[in-house]
Protein backbone atom coordinates (compact mmCIF):
# COMPACT_ATOMS: atom_id res chain seq x y z
CA UNK A 1 0.00 0.00 0.00
CA UNK A 2 1.27 3.44 -0.90
CA UNK A 3 2.24 5.77 1.89
CA UNK A 4 0.05 8.83 1.78
CA UNK A 5 2.26 11.63 2.88
CA UNK A 6 3.17 14.73 0.93
CA UNK A 7 5.17 13.21 -1.87
CA UNK A 8 8.41 14.24 -3.45
CA UNK A 9 7.55 11.99 -6.36
CA UNK A 10 4.32 10.62 -7.79
CA UNK A 11 2.13 8.80 -5.29
CA UNK A 12 0.04 5.98 -6.66
CA UNK A 13 -3.34 5.15 -5.14
CA UNK A 14 -4.89 1.89 -6.30
CA UNK A 15 -8.64 2.11 -5.67
CA UNK A 16 -9.01 -1.65 -5.84
CA UNK A 17 -7.01 -1.64 -2.58
CA UNK A 18 -7.69 1.76 -1.01
CA UNK A 19 -10.98 3.59 -0.58
CA UNK A 20 -12.14 6.82 -2.16
CA UNK A 21 -12.11 8.33 1.32
CA UNK A 22 -8.45 7.32 1.73
CA UNK A 23 -7.68 9.01 -1.56
CA UNK A 24 -9.57 12.21 -0.90
CA UNK A 25 -8.24 12.54 2.68
CA UNK A 26 -4.69 12.23 1.41
CA UNK A 27 -5.32 14.75 -1.37
CA UNK A 28 -6.83 17.21 1.10
CA UNK A 29 -3.77 16.98 3.36
CA UNK A 30 -1.27 17.43 0.54
CA UNK A 31 -0.15 20.91 -0.51
CA UNK A 32 1.80 19.84 -3.59
CA UNK A 33 2.83 16.82 -5.60
CA UNK A 34 1.69 14.40 -8.27
CA UNK A 35 -0.85 11.65 -7.76
CA UNK A 36 -1.70 8.69 -9.90
CA UNK A 37 -5.05 7.01 -9.29
CA UNK A 38 -5.60 3.54 -10.71
CA UNK A 39 -8.60 1.20 -10.91
CA UNK A 40 -11.28 3.88 -10.40
CA UNK A 41 -13.89 1.54 -11.97
CA UNK A 42 -16.51 4.30 -12.10
CA UNK A 43 -16.25 5.28 -8.42
CA UNK A 44 -17.97 8.53 -7.45
CA UNK A 45 -16.48 11.64 -5.84
CA UNK A 46 -12.90 11.13 -6.96
CA UNK A 47 -10.57 14.04 -6.19
CA UNK A 48 -13.34 16.32 -4.96
CA UNK A 49 -12.74 19.45 -2.92
CA UNK A 50 -9.05 19.84 -3.73
CA UNK A 51 -7.62 23.22 -2.81
CA UNK A 52 -3.89 23.02 -3.60
CA UNK A 53 -1.90 22.94 -6.84
CA UNK A 54 -1.74 19.16 -7.03
CA UNK A 55 -1.43 17.20 -10.23
CA UNK A 56 -3.82 14.23 -10.22
CA UNK A 57 -3.99 11.67 -12.98
CA UNK A 58 -6.87 9.17 -12.95
CA UNK A 59 -6.41 6.14 -15.18
CA UNK A 60 -9.81 4.72 -16.09
CA UNK A 61 -13.43 5.78 -15.95
CA UNK A 62 -14.63 7.94 -13.06
CA UNK A 63 -18.15 8.20 -11.62
CA UNK A 64 -20.16 11.19 -10.45
CA UNK A 65 -18.81 14.59 -9.37
CA UNK A 66 -15.22 13.85 -10.33
CA UNK A 67 -13.00 16.83 -9.37
CA UNK A 68 -16.01 18.70 -8.05
CA UNK A 69 -15.35 22.00 -6.23
CA UNK A 70 -11.78 21.97 -7.51
CA UNK A 71 -9.48 24.85 -6.59
CA UNK A 72 -5.94 25.15 -7.96
CA UNK A 73 -5.45 21.46 -8.80
CA UNK A 74 -4.99 19.89 -12.22
CA UNK A 75 -7.03 16.70 -12.58
CA UNK A 76 -6.75 14.60 -15.73
CA UNK A 77 -9.04 11.63 -16.30
CA UNK A 78 -7.82 9.11 -18.84
CA UNK A 79 -11.30 7.75 -19.40
CA UNK A 80 -14.94 8.86 -19.19
CA UNK A 81 -16.58 10.66 -16.29
CA UNK A 82 -20.07 10.48 -14.80
CA UNK A 83 -22.60 13.14 -13.88
CA UNK A 84 -21.42 16.53 -12.59
CA UNK A 85 -17.76 16.49 -13.61
CA UNK A 86 -15.94 19.49 -12.04
CA UNK A 87 -19.22 20.81 -10.69
CA UNK A 88 -18.78 24.09 -8.89
CA UNK A 89 -15.10 24.27 -9.79
CA UNK A 90 -13.49 27.52 -8.61
CA UNK A 91 -10.07 27.36 -10.31
CA UNK A 92 -7.54 24.91 -11.69
CA UNK A 93 -7.89 22.60 -14.67
CA UNK A 94 -9.91 19.44 -15.17
CA UNK A 95 -9.36 17.47 -18.36
CA UNK A 96 -11.41 14.44 -19.40
CA UNK A 97 -9.73 12.46 -22.18
CA UNK A 98 -12.96 10.58 -22.94
CA UNK A 99 -16.60 11.63 -22.66
CA UNK A 100 -18.31 13.38 -19.76
CA UNK A 101 -21.87 12.61 -18.67
CA UNK A 102 -24.55 15.20 -18.02
CA UNK A 103 -24.10 18.47 -16.14
CA UNK A 104 -20.35 18.72 -16.67
CA UNK A 105 -19.05 22.00 -15.22
CA UNK A 106 -22.39 22.73 -13.52
CA UNK A 107 -22.38 26.00 -11.55
CA UNK A 108 -18.59 26.27 -11.89
CA UNK A 109 -17.17 29.70 -11.03
CA UNK A 110 -13.72 29.50 -12.56
CA UNK A 111 -10.93 27.35 -13.90
CA UNK A 112 -10.84 25.37 -17.13
CA UNK A 113 -12.77 22.19 -17.90
CA UNK A 114 -11.70 20.36 -21.06
CA UNK A 115 -13.68 17.39 -22.34
CA UNK A 116 -11.85 15.87 -25.27
CA UNK A 117 -14.79 13.70 -26.29
CA UNK A 118 -18.48 14.53 -25.99
CA UNK A 119 -20.26 16.09 -23.04
CA UNK A 120 -23.86 14.97 -22.49
CA UNK A 121 -26.93 17.04 -21.64
CA UNK A 122 -26.80 20.24 -19.59
CA UNK A 123 -23.07 20.82 -20.00
CA UNK A 124 -22.27 24.09 -18.24
CA UNK A 125 -25.69 24.38 -16.62
CA UNK A 126 -25.76 27.55 -14.50
CA UNK A 127 -22.08 28.20 -15.27
CA UNK A 128 -20.79 31.18 -13.31
CA UNK A 129 -17.41 32.00 -14.79
CA UNK A 130 -15.77 28.73 -15.79
CA UNK A 131 -14.24 28.13 -19.20
CA UNK A 132 -15.45 24.87 -20.75
CA UNK A 133 -13.94 23.47 -23.94
CA UNK A 134 -15.52 20.39 -25.48
CA UNK A 135 -13.68 18.62 -28.29
CA UNK A 136 -16.79 16.76 -29.41
CA UNK A 137 -20.46 17.65 -29.08
CA UNK A 138 -22.69 18.69 -26.20
CA UNK A 139 -26.20 17.42 -25.39
CA UNK A 140 -29.44 19.28 -24.95
CA UNK A 141 -29.93 22.27 -22.62
CA UNK A 142 -26.23 23.04 -22.46
CA UNK A 143 -25.30 26.33 -20.75
CA UNK A 144 -28.86 26.47 -19.38
CA UNK A 145 -29.14 29.63 -17.25
CA UNK A 146 -25.44 30.29 -17.72
CA UNK A 147 -24.44 33.45 -15.89
CA UNK A 148 -20.79 33.98 -16.80
CA UNK A 149 -17.88 32.22 -18.42
CA UNK A 150 -17.30 30.69 -21.83
CA UNK A 151 -18.47 27.42 -23.40
CA UNK A 152 -16.65 26.40 -26.56
CA UNK A 153 -17.93 23.37 -28.48
CA UNK A 154 -15.85 21.99 -31.33
CA UNK A 155 -18.63 19.66 -32.48
CA UNK A 156 -22.41 20.09 -32.46
CA UNK A 157 -24.84 21.31 -29.79
CA UNK A 158 -28.15 19.60 -28.94
CA UNK A 159 -31.57 21.12 -28.46
CA UNK A 160 -32.23 24.33 -26.51
CA UNK A 161 -28.65 25.58 -26.36
CA UNK A 162 -28.27 28.47 -23.94
CA UNK A 163 -31.85 28.40 -22.70
CA UNK A 164 -32.56 31.31 -20.32
CA UNK A 165 -28.99 32.46 -20.65
CA UNK A 166 -27.68 35.43 -18.67
CA UNK A 167 -24.19 36.47 -19.72
CA UNK A 168 -22.14 33.40 -20.59
CA UNK A 169 -20.57 33.33 -24.05
CA UNK A 170 -21.11 30.28 -26.22
CA UNK A 171 -19.05 29.33 -29.28
CA UNK A 172 -20.05 26.37 -31.45
CA UNK A 173 -18.15 25.11 -34.47
CA UNK A 174 -20.74 22.61 -35.73
CA UNK A 175 -24.51 22.48 -35.99
CA UNK A 176 -26.81 23.79 -33.27
CA UNK A 177 -29.95 21.66 -33.18
CA UNK A 178 -31.99 24.48 -31.66
CA UNK A 179 -31.51 27.55 -29.50
CA UNK A 180 -33.24 27.83 -26.13
CA UNK A 181 -35.44 30.69 -24.97
CA UNK A 182 -33.69 34.07 -25.23
CA UNK A 183 -30.53 32.63 -26.79
CA UNK A 184 -29.54 34.16 -30.12
CA UNK A 185 -26.67 34.00 -32.57
CA UNK A 186 -24.39 37.02 -32.35
CA UNK A 187 -21.73 38.56 -34.51
CA UNK A 188 -18.17 37.20 -34.24
CA UNK A 189 -15.95 40.24 -33.79
CA UNK A 190 -12.21 40.37 -33.31
CA UNK A 191 -12.42 40.07 -29.55
CA UNK A 192 -14.48 36.90 -29.95
CA UNK A 193 -12.00 35.33 -32.35
CA UNK A 194 -9.39 36.12 -29.71
CA UNK A 195 -11.61 34.42 -27.11
CA UNK A 196 -11.84 31.28 -29.24
CA UNK A 197 -8.12 31.28 -29.95
CA UNK A 198 -7.35 31.63 -26.25
CA UNK A 199 -9.68 28.75 -25.32
CA UNK A 200 -8.38 26.44 -28.05
CA UNK A 201 -4.82 27.17 -26.96
CA UNK A 202 -5.66 26.59 -23.30
CA UNK A 203 -7.22 23.24 -24.23
CA UNK A 204 -4.30 22.40 -26.58
CA UNK A 205 -6.67 21.98 -29.52
CA UNK A 206 -4.24 23.71 -31.81
CA UNK A 207 -5.32 22.27 -35.15
CA UNK A 208 -8.73 23.99 -35.17
CA UNK A 209 -9.33 27.26 -36.99
CA UNK A 210 -11.00 29.86 -34.71
CA UNK A 211 -12.87 31.34 -37.66
CA UNK A 212 -14.98 28.17 -37.93
CA UNK A 213 -16.92 29.03 -34.77
CA UNK A 214 -20.16 30.94 -34.40
CA UNK A 215 -21.11 32.88 -31.31
CA UNK A 216 -24.33 32.62 -29.30
CA UNK A 217 -25.45 34.67 -26.34
CA UNK A 218 -28.35 36.14 -24.44
CA UNK A 219 -30.85 38.41 -26.18
CA UNK A 220 -31.39 39.85 -22.67
CA UNK A 221 -35.15 39.86 -23.17
CA UNK A 222 -35.87 37.72 -20.11
CA UNK A 223 -33.81 39.66 -17.56
CA UNK A 224 -36.75 41.47 -16.05
CA UNK A 225 -40.36 40.43 -15.80
CA UNK A 226 -42.36 41.72 -18.70
CA UNK A 227 -45.96 40.73 -19.02
CA UNK A 228 -45.57 40.52 -22.78
CA UNK A 229 -43.06 37.73 -22.25
CA UNK A 230 -45.23 35.75 -19.86
CA UNK A 231 -45.58 32.87 -22.31
CA UNK A 232 -41.80 32.56 -22.46
CA UNK A 233 -41.22 32.40 -18.71
CA UNK B 1 -33.57 7.12 -7.33
CA UNK B 2 -33.45 3.50 -8.42
CA UNK B 3 -30.75 1.37 -9.97
CA UNK B 4 -31.00 -0.57 -13.20
CA UNK B 5 -28.59 -2.99 -14.79
CA UNK B 6 -28.95 -5.70 -17.38
CA UNK B 7 -26.99 -7.77 -19.85
CA UNK B 8 -27.69 -9.73 -22.99
CA UNK B 9 -25.02 -12.33 -23.57
CA UNK B 10 -23.88 -12.99 -27.12
CA UNK B 11 -21.03 -15.36 -26.36
CA UNK B 12 -22.54 -18.67 -25.16
CA UNK B 13 -19.41 -19.23 -23.07
CA UNK B 14 -20.67 -16.49 -20.73
CA UNK B 15 -24.09 -18.07 -20.16
CA UNK B 16 -22.95 -20.19 -17.20
CA UNK B 17 -21.59 -16.99 -15.59
CA UNK B 18 -24.67 -14.81 -16.12
CA UNK B 19 -25.70 -14.84 -12.45
CA UNK B 20 -22.19 -14.08 -11.28
CA UNK B 21 -22.05 -11.07 -13.61
CA UNK B 22 -25.52 -9.90 -12.51
CA UNK B 23 -24.64 -10.22 -8.82
CA UNK B 24 -21.70 -7.87 -9.35
CA UNK B 25 -23.91 -5.41 -11.21
CA UNK B 26 -26.61 -5.59 -8.53
CA UNK B 27 -24.06 -4.94 -5.79
CA UNK B 28 -22.86 -1.77 -7.52
CA UNK B 29 -26.47 -0.60 -7.95
CA UNK B 30 -27.40 -1.23 -4.31
CA UNK B 31 -26.78 2.33 -3.12
CA UNK B 32 -29.29 3.62 -5.66
CA UNK B 33 -32.07 1.51 -4.16
CA UNK B 34 -31.50 -0.21 -0.84
CA UNK B 35 -35.13 -0.99 0.07
CA UNK B 36 -35.97 -3.81 -2.31
CA UNK B 37 -34.66 -5.49 -5.41
CA UNK B 38 -35.52 -7.88 -8.17
CA UNK B 39 -33.96 -10.00 -10.86
CA UNK B 40 -35.16 -11.39 -14.18
CA UNK B 41 -33.36 -14.37 -15.67
CA UNK B 42 -33.90 -15.62 -19.20
CA UNK B 43 -32.88 -19.25 -19.60
CA UNK B 44 -31.72 -20.19 -16.10
CA UNK B 45 -31.01 -23.92 -16.07
CA UNK B 46 -32.62 -24.47 -12.67
CA UNK B 47 -35.65 -22.15 -12.81
CA UNK B 48 -36.63 -22.65 -16.43
CA UNK B 49 -35.00 -25.78 -17.84
CA UNK B 50 -35.14 -26.31 -21.62
CA UNK B 51 -38.65 -27.25 -22.73
CA UNK B 52 -40.21 -25.96 -19.51
CA UNK B 53 -42.16 -22.73 -19.16
CA UNK B 54 -41.95 -20.86 -15.86
CA UNK B 55 -44.35 -18.88 -13.70
CA UNK B 56 -42.97 -16.80 -10.81
CA UNK B 57 -45.10 -16.15 -7.73
CA UNK B 58 -45.16 -14.12 -4.56
CA UNK B 59 -46.81 -15.47 -1.42
CA UNK B 60 -48.34 -18.69 -2.68
CA UNK B 61 -49.78 -19.27 0.81
CA UNK B 62 -48.97 -22.98 0.86
CA UNK B 63 -45.97 -25.24 1.03
CA UNK B 64 -44.06 -26.07 -2.17
CA UNK B 65 -45.25 -29.67 -2.04
CA UNK B 66 -48.90 -28.58 -1.66
CA UNK B 67 -48.48 -26.21 -4.56
CA UNK B 68 -46.82 -28.89 -6.72
CA UNK B 69 -49.62 -31.29 -5.92
CA UNK B 70 -52.27 -28.79 -7.00
CA UNK B 71 -50.52 -27.63 -10.17
CA UNK B 72 -49.90 -31.16 -11.42
CA UNK B 73 -47.44 -34.03 -11.32
CA UNK B 74 -45.26 -32.64 -14.13
CA UNK B 75 -44.71 -29.31 -12.29
CA UNK B 76 -41.63 -28.50 -10.26
CA UNK B 77 -41.85 -25.88 -7.52
CA UNK B 78 -38.68 -24.04 -6.56
CA UNK B 79 -38.83 -21.69 -3.55
CA UNK B 80 -36.33 -18.86 -4.03
CA UNK B 81 -36.29 -16.43 -1.11
CA UNK B 82 -39.54 -14.45 -1.05
CA UNK B 83 -40.39 -15.76 -4.53
CA UNK B 84 -41.57 -19.16 -5.72
CA UNK B 85 -40.94 -20.35 -9.28
CA UNK B 86 -43.01 -23.11 -10.85
CA UNK B 87 -41.89 -24.76 -14.08
CA UNK B 88 -43.45 -27.49 -16.18
CA UNK B 89 -43.17 -28.87 -19.73
CA UNK B 90 -46.10 -26.92 -21.17
CA UNK B 91 -46.76 -23.42 -22.52
CA UNK B 92 -46.44 -20.41 -20.24
CA UNK B 93 -50.11 -19.59 -20.78
CA UNK B 94 -51.22 -23.06 -19.79
CA UNK B 95 -48.94 -23.13 -16.76
CA UNK B 96 -50.21 -19.75 -15.58
CA UNK B 97 -53.80 -21.02 -15.86
CA UNK B 98 -52.93 -24.12 -13.88
CA UNK B 99 -51.17 -22.08 -11.20
CA UNK B 100 -54.11 -19.68 -10.90
CA UNK B 101 -56.55 -22.61 -10.83
CA UNK B 102 -54.61 -24.01 -7.88
CA UNK B 103 -56.34 -21.32 -5.85
CA UNK B 104 -53.28 -20.05 -4.08
CA UNK B 105 -54.17 -16.39 -4.31
CA UNK B 106 -50.53 -15.76 -5.16
CA UNK B 107 -49.44 -12.76 -7.18
CA UNK B 108 -48.00 -13.85 -10.52
CA UNK B 109 -44.86 -11.72 -11.03
CA UNK B 110 -43.51 -13.33 -14.18
CA UNK B 111 -44.27 -15.88 -16.82
CA UNK B 112 -42.64 -17.01 -20.01
CA UNK B 113 -41.05 -19.72 -22.09
CA UNK B 114 -37.87 -19.31 -20.06
CA UNK B 115 -38.26 -16.21 -17.88
CA UNK B 116 -37.98 -16.40 -14.10
CA UNK B 117 -38.52 -13.31 -11.92
CA UNK B 118 -37.25 -13.08 -8.36
CA UNK B 119 -37.96 -10.14 -6.09
CA UNK B 120 -38.28 -9.16 -2.50
CA UNK B 121 -37.88 -6.56 0.21
CA UNK B 122 -34.44 -6.14 1.77
CA UNK B 123 -30.94 -5.05 0.93
CA UNK B 124 -30.01 -6.05 -2.61
CA UNK B 125 -26.90 -7.94 -1.50
CA UNK B 126 -28.95 -9.95 1.01
CA UNK B 127 -31.53 -10.70 -1.65
CA UNK B 128 -28.79 -11.79 -4.09
CA UNK B 129 -27.77 -14.38 -1.50
CA UNK B 130 -31.40 -15.47 -1.01
CA UNK B 131 -31.81 -15.82 -4.76
CA UNK B 132 -28.55 -17.75 -5.14
CA UNK B 133 -27.88 -15.24 -7.86
CA UNK B 134 -24.18 -15.96 -8.28
CA UNK B 135 -24.87 -19.47 -9.52
CA UNK B 136 -27.70 -18.50 -11.90
CA UNK B 137 -27.25 -19.05 -15.62
CA UNK B 138 -28.88 -17.86 -18.82
CA UNK B 139 -28.59 -15.72 -21.92
CA UNK B 140 -30.09 -12.46 -20.63
CA UNK B 141 -30.70 -10.94 -17.23
CA UNK B 142 -31.91 -7.77 -15.58
CA UNK B 143 -31.50 -6.44 -12.04
CA UNK B 144 -33.22 -3.54 -10.31
CA UNK B 145 -32.72 -1.86 -6.95
CA UNK B 146 -35.60 0.26 -5.73
CA UNK B 147 -35.74 3.45 -3.72
CA UNK B 148 -39.51 3.78 -3.41
CA UNK B 149 -41.09 7.16 -4.04
CA UNK B 150 -44.75 6.86 -4.96
CA UNK B 151 -45.90 3.53 -3.51
CA UNK B 152 -45.18 1.21 -0.61
CA UNK B 153 -42.09 -0.92 -0.12
CA UNK B 154 -43.53 -4.39 -0.73
CA UNK B 155 -42.36 -7.39 -2.76
CA UNK B 156 -45.18 -6.65 -5.24
CA UNK B 157 -43.93 -3.07 -5.59
CA UNK B 158 -40.39 -4.17 -6.40
CA UNK B 159 -39.25 -4.36 -10.00
CA UNK B 160 -39.03 -6.04 -12.51
CA UNK B 161 -42.59 -5.91 -13.77
CA UNK B 162 -43.07 -8.92 -15.97
CA UNK B 163 -46.74 -8.74 -16.94
CA UNK B 164 -46.85 -10.66 -20.24
CA UNK B 165 -45.08 -13.73 -21.58
CA UNK B 166 -41.31 -13.16 -21.53
CA UNK B 167 -41.76 -9.39 -21.15
CA UNK B 168 -39.88 -7.61 -18.37
CA UNK B 169 -39.61 -3.89 -17.55
CA UNK B 170 -37.49 -2.02 -15.02
CA UNK B 171 -37.73 1.71 -14.45
CA UNK B 172 -35.69 4.47 -12.88
CA UNK B 173 -37.78 7.61 -12.48
CA UNK B 174 -41.40 8.47 -11.88
CA UNK B 175 -44.34 8.73 -14.24
CA UNK B 176 -46.40 11.86 -13.66
CA UNK B 177 -49.61 10.75 -15.41
CA UNK B 178 -49.66 7.13 -14.30
CA UNK B 179 -53.05 7.39 -12.61
CA UNK B 180 -54.72 8.53 -15.84
CA UNK B 181 -53.02 5.83 -17.87
CA UNK B 182 -53.83 3.22 -15.23
CA UNK B 183 -57.54 4.07 -15.57
CA UNK B 184 -57.29 3.81 -19.36
CA UNK B 185 -55.59 0.43 -19.16
CA UNK B 186 -58.13 -0.84 -16.62
CA UNK B 187 -60.88 0.26 -19.01
CA UNK B 188 -59.14 -1.80 -21.70
CA UNK B 189 -59.23 -4.82 -19.38
CA UNK B 190 -55.85 -4.73 -17.64
CA UNK B 191 -55.60 -5.96 -14.04
CA UNK B 192 -52.93 -4.53 -11.76
CA UNK B 193 -50.93 -6.23 -9.04
CA UNK B 194 -49.53 -3.14 -7.32
CA UNK B 195 -49.93 0.62 -6.88
CA UNK B 196 -46.53 1.15 -8.50
CA UNK B 197 -46.33 3.65 -11.39
CA UNK B 198 -43.79 1.49 -13.18
CA UNK B 199 -46.32 -1.33 -13.45
CA UNK B 200 -48.45 1.06 -15.52
CA UNK B 201 -45.56 1.35 -17.98
CA UNK B 202 -45.21 -2.42 -18.14
CA UNK B 203 -48.98 -2.93 -18.66
CA UNK B 204 -48.95 -0.26 -21.37
CA UNK B 205 -46.11 -1.98 -23.25
CA UNK B 206 -47.83 -5.36 -22.84
CA UNK B 207 -51.06 -3.93 -24.27
CA UNK B 208 -49.26 -2.46 -27.27
CA UNK B 209 -47.38 -5.71 -27.91
CA UNK B 210 -50.71 -7.58 -27.69
CA UNK B 211 -52.05 -5.28 -30.41
CA UNK B 212 -49.27 -6.52 -32.68
CA UNK B 213 -46.72 -3.71 -32.37
CA UNK B 214 -43.10 -4.70 -31.95
CA UNK B 215 -41.15 -3.66 -28.86
CA UNK B 216 -39.54 -0.66 -30.52
CA UNK B 217 -42.88 0.74 -31.69
CA UNK B 218 -44.47 0.00 -28.31
CA UNK B 219 -41.77 2.04 -26.57
CA UNK B 220 -42.22 4.91 -29.03
CA UNK B 221 -45.91 4.89 -28.15
CA UNK B 222 -44.97 4.91 -24.46
CA UNK B 223 -42.86 8.04 -25.06
CA UNK B 224 -45.91 9.70 -26.65
CA UNK B 225 -48.26 8.91 -23.78
CA UNK B 226 -46.14 8.91 -20.62
CA UNK B 227 -45.20 12.11 -18.89
CA UNK B 228 -42.46 12.23 -16.28
CA UNK B 229 -38.96 10.91 -15.79
CA UNK B 230 -37.85 7.54 -16.99
CA UNK B 231 -34.98 5.43 -18.01
CA UNK B 232 -36.41 2.05 -18.94
CA UNK B 233 -34.76 -1.27 -19.66
CA UNK B 234 -37.30 -3.55 -21.32
CA UNK B 235 -36.61 -7.11 -22.39
CA UNK B 236 -38.44 -9.86 -24.23
CA UNK B 237 -37.27 -13.37 -25.02
CA UNK B 238 -35.01 -12.12 -27.79
CA UNK B 239 -34.78 -8.33 -27.43
CA UNK B 240 -33.02 -5.97 -25.03
CA UNK B 241 -34.30 -2.37 -25.26
CA UNK B 242 -33.44 0.95 -23.61
CA UNK B 243 -35.32 4.25 -23.74
CA UNK B 244 -35.09 7.54 -21.83
CA UNK B 245 -37.52 10.43 -21.58
CA UNK B 246 -37.01 13.73 -23.39
CA UNK B 247 -35.29 15.41 -20.43
CA UNK B 248 -33.02 12.41 -19.80
CA UNK B 249 -32.11 13.36 -16.25
CA UNK B 250 -32.21 9.74 -15.10
CA UNK B 251 -28.82 8.29 -15.93
CA UNK B 252 -28.07 5.48 -18.35
CA UNK B 253 -24.92 4.07 -19.84
CA UNK B 254 -24.66 1.33 -22.45
CA UNK B 255 -21.60 -0.81 -23.11
CA UNK B 256 -21.22 -3.26 -25.95
CA UNK B 257 -18.65 -5.84 -26.99
CA UNK B 258 -18.78 -8.81 -29.35
CA UNK B 259 -19.55 -10.99 -26.32
CA UNK B 260 -22.38 -8.97 -24.73
CA UNK B 261 -24.40 -5.78 -24.60
CA UNK B 262 -25.14 -4.29 -21.18
CA UNK B 263 -26.87 -1.25 -19.76
CA UNK B 264 -26.83 0.29 -16.30
CA UNK B 265 -27.71 3.42 -14.38
CA UNK B 266 -24.04 3.97 -13.62
CA UNK B 267 -20.81 2.88 -15.24
CA UNK B 268 -19.58 1.28 -12.03
CA UNK B 269 -22.22 -1.46 -12.47
CA UNK B 270 -20.51 -2.40 -15.73
CA UNK B 271 -16.92 -2.01 -14.55
CA UNK B 272 -16.57 -5.69 -13.63
CA UNK B 273 -17.78 -7.11 -16.96
CA UNK B 274 -15.21 -9.09 -18.94
CA UNK B 275 -13.70 -7.00 -21.73
CA UNK B 276 -15.17 -3.72 -20.47
CA UNK B 277 -11.85 -1.99 -21.11
CA UNK B 278 -12.41 -2.43 -24.86
CA UNK B 279 -16.19 -1.96 -24.90
CA UNK B 280 -17.98 0.69 -26.91
CA UNK B 281 -19.51 2.87 -24.20
CA UNK B 282 -22.16 5.53 -24.73
CA UNK B 283 -25.11 7.23 -23.11
CA UNK B 284 -28.48 6.68 -24.81
CA UNK B 285 -29.97 9.80 -26.38
CA UNK B 286 -33.33 11.09 -25.08
CA UNK B 287 -36.47 9.58 -26.64
CA UNK B 288 -34.47 7.29 -28.85
CA UNK B 289 -35.39 3.62 -28.62
CA UNK B 290 -32.37 1.33 -28.68
CA UNK B 291 -32.90 -2.38 -29.29
CA UNK B 292 -30.56 -5.33 -29.52
CA UNK B 293 -31.84 -8.68 -30.77
CA UNK B 294 -30.24 -11.98 -30.09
Amino acid sequence: MATMTTPAVTTTVDLSVQSVRDLNSALHKAREGSWHVTRPDGAHNLAVGLDAPLDVRIDGHAGYYCAGMNQHATVTVHGNTGVGTAENMMSGTVRVRGNASQSAGATAHGGLLVVEGDAAARCGISMKGVDIVVGGSVGHMSAFMGQAGRLLVCGDAGDALGDSLYEARIYVRGRVKSLGADCVEKEMRGEHLEDVRELLTAAAFTDIDPSEFRRYGSARALYHFDVDNSSAY
Amino acid sequence: MCGIAGIQVRDPALEPRLGWLLAGMLHQAAERGPDSAGVALYGDALLSPPGHASVSLLAPGMTPSELAERVGPDATVVPVGQTTVVHAPCSAGELEKRVRAAGTGATVIGRGADLAVLKGVGHPDTLAEEFGLRSATGRQGVVHTRMATESAVTPEGAHPFAVADDLCLVHNGSFANHATLRRELIAEGAEFDSANDSEVGARFVAARLAEGHDLEKSLRLLCERFDGFYTLLVTTGDTFAVVRDAIACKPAVVAETDAWVAMASEYRCLAGLPGIENARIFEPEPEEVYTWRR
